[in-house]
């Protein structure tokens, strides 16, 4: 059982319940109709973002996917900026350019949420290498879904970074379902862990909603590749409170798998252990809970006053030079 | 500076090892770039292969193979790989064997090097150069001699160059791993053996910088790649008639130097376009949309176009030799528009 100590288990806390507070106010706000295009909320899934960026400071490299807000708020990406983003302002992370499927900091560390699955695999190689060349310990977490799997990049990935012995963490977030069609139907396996066997490296298949055992398995994997002994797979099984994309009825979900939502809350889990281990108390969690709601209104309000981008900045950031 | 003679694959391969030396971030990485791995001729710190056509030969016993990557068949991932390292610092030179291979990685190249600067707002960037082969003549089929540089002109965020010469070569790649945004480096199968006195040195061709290799004032030939030469060729010919051609060779497709065209134009009231592509949405009829928008009152005659078919490159040589561009059909072109 892993133990960590205080200030970690409150960062810990505070970043899921943000992710949370975040997804849940951009639901509100996409219904609401302040939030052009489409969303792709994280919710349920915090224990795996945050367990394993716990893991990594700055100078360490992710890659994402298009339900990226939650491995952006667990790197420690500013969250008026990344709301900013949402609603297309020039004071979003990305100018306004890039939206919620394309938020990045590459200064720390966040290589892109990704509108194309299956994408970051070959991106976090790329860090991966960047580390390896300059002979340094950083190490890069390649997140990715249950529908990457399938795609062709990841397992070109996963072999190229065992061939070179890359420092990549491979978490598979296996949230059952690619956009609305379930794993039995898209995957010939029952277990994506089982493919780390063919690329010869170490596999784990960890509860996606416990930060404990995601923290504890990812520890392992982020020291493997920090000692350059490779990359690892670990696949995190979760559950997806909204949809595919907001607006999504959930028709597909069988009653067994809403009835899965019920008791696999990655922040009750976590809450209801800490107290009763007496490691932090209610009213530590209660103080982040509304600091997290007050920072996101924050946020809100920073977006909805911050101005949209000139048009004349429609071309520009295509190239450094041109 | 003093020149030597080299050939194009020489000239390629000596401006890789100079960037090699300048900046330790220049990596290569590609398919049996250096090759025989763990074979006798490793341990004797050679390498068996050096890429496809030899370009890398000899630069795993200088570098290692820290810097030397041998990539498994995997284009996309290593492709990929290369845009995720030139995004953390590092300065790429990946090797696409043949651009007809594109298809297999085209999301890593357009979706995520072209892009990740402008999705994030400017606040990345990409160094990377993806060198690739390609060019019709050696009989190579469908899948191994298509142009297609068009494709990736076409595409925001990426830089497109195609040098036909070895001194071009030189300076246009010293300047492209120098670059700081993708660039696809298109190198001509068929100029490989050509040879030509290059620079010595440090030798730098700035990218978007058309050049003028014959003066000329009755027909502007713009010609592409291997074509600059089959355009000199039907200029020596036409100039036995008094006809007086000039040949611009773009050397930059992106950005493409707009300014040097137009003024040549402008000058000799006539457009030819020569481009060994497929004719659909292509670099020749870039041109030609570009001079209409910007010339077109320049004009003395209707812009002419000498491009491969819209079909793909064949095989048996009778049928590949009709769907390359050639000097007759160039000449052809060239009294169409002096008609």
């Amino acid at each position: 059982m892993v133990e960590l100590p205080k200030d970690q288990l409150l960062w810990i806390y505070e970043r899921m319940r943000l992710i949370r507070e975040f997804e849940d106010r951009a639901a509100y706000l996409f219904a609401a109709g302040k939030l052009p295009g489409a969303l792709h909320l994280y919710a349920g899934e915090e224990a795996i973002a945050v367990g394993v960026c716990a893991l990594l400071t700055e100078r360490d490299h992710i890659t994402s996917t298009h339900r990226g807000h939650g491995h952006c708020i667990a790197k420690g990406l500013e969250i008026r900026a990344m709301m900013a983003e949402l609603y297309g302002k020039a004071s979003g992370a990305c100018k306004g350019k890039g939206g919620s499927m394309h938020i990045a900091d590459v200064d720390r560390g966040m290589l892109g949420a990704n509108g194309i699955v299956g994408a970051g695999g070959p991106l976090a190689c790329g860090a991966g290498l960047t580390a390896k060349v300059n002979g340094t310990d950083q190490a890069t977490a390649c997140f990715f879904g249950d529908g990457a799997a399938e795609q062709g990049t990841m397992h070109e990935s996963m072999n190229l970074a065992s061939i070179w012995k890359l420092p990549v963490v491979f978490v598979c977030e296996n949230n059952g379902f690619a956009q609305t069609t379930p794993l039995r139907y898209h995957c010939a396996a029952s277990r994506i862990v089982d493919r780390a066997r063919g690329y010869c490296m170490p596999g784990l298949e960890v509860d996606g909603t416990d930060v404990f055992a995601v923290y504890a398995a990812a520890a392992d994997a982020i020291a493997r590749a920090r000692r350059g002994d490779g990359p690892t797979l670990l696949e995190c099984k979760a559950y997806r409170y909204y949809g595919h994309f907001e607006g999504d009825n959930l028709s597909y979900y069988a009653e067994d798998e809403r009835a899965g939502l019920r008791g696999h809350d990655p922040l009750d889990r976590f809450a209801n252990r800490v107290v009763r281990q007496k490691l932090l108390t209610r009213a530590e969690l209660a103080g982040i809970d509304t600091r997290a709601k007050e920072m996101v209104a924050e946020a809100v309000e920073f977006a909805e006053r911050s101005p949209y981008p000139a048009p004349d900045e429609v071309a520009t950031d295509v190239y450094v030079s041109y | 500076m003093s020149a030597r003679v080299l050939t194009y694959r020489e000239a390629i391969k000596e401006a890789i090892r100079l960037e090699m030396r300048r900046d330790p971030t220049v990596i290569v990485i590609g398919e049996d770039i250096a090759g025989g791995a763990a074979t006798h001729l490793e341990q004797q710190g050679e390498d068996a292969w050096g890429g496809e056509l030899g370009v890398t030969k000899g630069l795993v016993q200088e570098f290692g193979r820290s810097r030397v990557l041998d990539t498994p068949i995997s284009e996309a991932a290593y492709i990929g790989a290369a845009a995720g390292a030139a995004a953390t610092g590092l300065r790429p030179i990946a090797e696409l064997m043949f651009v007809d291979f594109f298809g297999v990685c085209m999301d890593q190249i357009f979706n995520q090097a072209g892009k990740l600067r402008y999705m994030f707002g400017g606040k990345a960037k990409v160094p990377l150069v993806i060198r690739t082969v390609y060019g019709a003549g050696a009989r190579g089929a469908a899948h191994h001699s298509a142009a297609l540089y068009s494709v990736f002109v076409h595409m925001p965020g990426l830089k497109v160059v195609a040098p036909s010469t070895p001194a071009n070569a030189k300076g246009l790649l010293m300047a492209a791993i120098r670059d700081d945004d993708p660039v696809l480096f298109f190198e001509h199968l068929m100029l490989f053996d050509s040879s030509g006195p290059v620079p010595e040195g440090e030798y730098v061709v700035p990218l978007g910088k058309a050049e003028i290799p014959r003066r000329g004032k009755d027909a502007t030939v713009v010609a592409i790649g291997r074509m600059r030469w089959f355009a000199l060729q039907a200029a020596e010919q036409l100039a036995e008639n008094g006809i007086d051609v000039e040949v611009l060779d773009p050397l930059t497709l992106s950005p493409l130097d707009e300014g040097t065209i137009l003024e040549s134009v402008k000058k000799t009231h006539r457009l030819i376009v020569v481009d060994e592509d497929n004719p659909r949405c292509s670099v020749a009829g870039d041109i030609v949309a570009l001079v209409a928008q910007k010339a077109l009152y320049y004009l003395d005659a209707a812009p002419q176009m000498v491009t491969a078919p819209h079909a793909p490159v064949p095989f048996s040589p009778v049928l590949e030799d009709a769907y390359i561009p050639d000097p007759a059909g160039i000449v052809a072109a060239i009294r169409a528009t002096l008609a």
